[in-house]
């Protein structure tokens, strides 16, 4: 792990003062947590938490045939996004790989906000850049343009109400306005990766450190606390979310990830993987491939990505992500599975944890959907 | 964090206090479970097995990730520490104390260890 090339966010001296260990990221060198992963995660959970994400992949696309482009570039229907929504999409190679999945933001008619996972945003560049030739639109990248700091958790409302006159009783799950928070300018987003209600807040990198003390004091009566990344991963684990490299990848297309509902063959127009996954969609329902199902250790031992998923002495799938729950109290994983062993209460399943079969139970995702 | 003096260190970061009555008590340092990050589950060998110096004897997962547990000498194990067991947030909270792993009875020879001076150096690079 060299730290040579590592980029830092603009809350770099900050995180290092609140004492965080930091981790490398997709290149970029984050906070992995503040003190214990586990009331990182509890405090998001019940009260709220804050997160630098300023690694995600911004990418902006404008002109006229700015929802055209996306229409061809993207598997979603991004032009019946209306002004000031959002959706969560993929971007499939032709084969009907997925490239990345990502949140698409619908700024003004004819302009965009693409974000992608850090680990994906060149590719993802790469792919609009090549796929825009002949659309008069610009796609432009704004990786450097924005710090992302999100405020995540059932107080996160209250606190960001204190802070701005935006109306965000208005402002619904998946869309985002220009507003002001704290004297800065901001993209305010219902968003989140943590299965809870909360806020993304893209600014300009010089606004970060000002936002982030901002939004600490305006949380500080009602127990919000700085977040990192190992507790964002548990969180998003037990909300049943997708991580790309783990549940998503370019061998897989978004109907082998349970996710074929966001490819939308009836937008108009050809798109990029149109006739790959029409092959997937029909595939998927004659012969199912490996079902995404989630798994409760009745153990304590912990599966981890790549570990087998065992029945009756085979290999029936693989873990994709794995971890203690710290909501469930319980060891519990993502994994692909074969359609076979994939209905919720199967019997006899197992996970093999260096070498011992560990007895897991199948159950439907999420693990954890919180009370509205 | 502070590496008692009286206690014995090995480059796996394992603790070892001086034996009284030959009976050696182990742990992980605080370095290795701040490092580790909230310890979920501890495996611990079983009372009556034989240990090995620099061998594994069990492990400790966190979070992200598992780790081995090694023995820092060469013993039989006469008591494990049922507390760590049953609430494995000891080791991130109490590591040098209530947070102890296993007692063994010394027979063998021990791994060559550092003082608390050395392992304080040898961490800090």
């Amino acid at each position: 792990m060299s730290s040579t090339a590592l980029r830092h966010t603009a809350l770099d001296a900050l995180h290092r003062s609140l004492g965080a260990m930091m981790t490398d990221f997709a290149g970029w060198d984050m906070p992995l947590r503040y003190g214990s992963e586990r009331d990182e995660h509890t405090a998001v959970r019940t009260r709220a938490g804050l997160f630098d994400l300023s690694h995600m992949g911004e990418i902006t696309v404008t002109g006229p045939q700015a929802a055209a482009l996306l229409d061809f570039a993207l598997v979603g229907n991004i032009g019946g996004v209306r002004s000031g929504r959002a959706r969560y999409t993929m971007i499939c190679r032709e084969d009907g790989g997925i490239l990345d999945d990502l949140i698409v933001y619908r700024l003004a008619d004819t302009e965009y906000m693409v974000v992608a996972n850090a680990s994906n945003a060149q590719v993802v560049l790469d792919a609009l850049v090549e796929r825009a030739a002949g659309f008069d639109a610009e796609v432009r990248d704004d990786r450097d343009a924005y710090a992302l700091i999100a405020v995540q958790g059932p107080e996160s409302p209250g606190i960001l109400a204190s802070l701005t006159d935006a109306d965000l009783d208005g402002l619904k799950y998946y869309a985002g306005l220009p507003g002001t928070v704290a004297g800065v300018p901001a993209l305010i987003a219902r968003t989140g990766y943590t299965g809870e209600d909360g806020f993304e807040l893209f600014v300009k990198p010089e606004h970060a450190v000002e936002l982030w003390q901002a939004l600490t004091r305006a949380g500080e009566g009602v127990g919000l606390v700085p977040c990192g990344l190992s507790c964002r991963d548990t969180l998003r684990l037990e909300a049943g979310m997708p991580l790309y490299g783990h549940e998503l990848s370019t061998a897989l297309t978004p109907f082998d990830a349970g996710l074929g509902r966001v490819v939308k063959f009836e937008k108009d127009g050809d798109f990029v993987g149109r006739e790959a996954l029409a092959r997937a969609a029909e595939q998927a329902l004659e012969k199912p491939p490996r079902v995404l199902v989630g798994l409760v250790a009745e153990g304590r031992r912990v599966p981890r990505a790549g570990f087998a998923v065992v029945a009756g002495g085979e290999v029936i799938g693989e873990v994709t992500s794995g971890a203690p729950s710290p909501t469930l109290g319980k060891p519990i994983a993502m994994a692909y599975v074969d359609a076979a062993h994939a209905a919720p209460g199967t019997s006899g399943v197992g996970v093999d944890i260096r070498g011992s079969h560990e007895p897991y139970e199948v159950v439907a995702l999420p693990f954890y959907r919180r009370q509205k | 964090m502070s590496n008692p003096q009286q206690l014995r260190y090995s480059k796996e970061h394992e603790w070892l206090s001086a034996a009284e009555d030959g009976v050696s008590t182990v742990g992980i340092t605080e370095h290795a479970a701040n490092a580790l990050g909230d310890v979920v589950f501890v495996q611990l060998p079983e009372v009556g097995a034989t240990v090995t110096s620099g061998e594994s004897c069990g492990e400790l997962e966190s979070t992200k990730s598992v780790s081995e547990l090694y023995s820092p000498l060469a013993g039989e194990v006469v008591e494990i520490n049922q507390d760590v067991v049953d609430d494995p947030s000891l080791v991130n909270s109490a590591p040098f104390e209530g947070g102890w792993l296993f007692k063994v009875r010394v027979t063998g020879e021990q791994e060559e260890l550092l003082s608390a001076d050395e392992y304080t150096a040898y961490t800090a690079g």
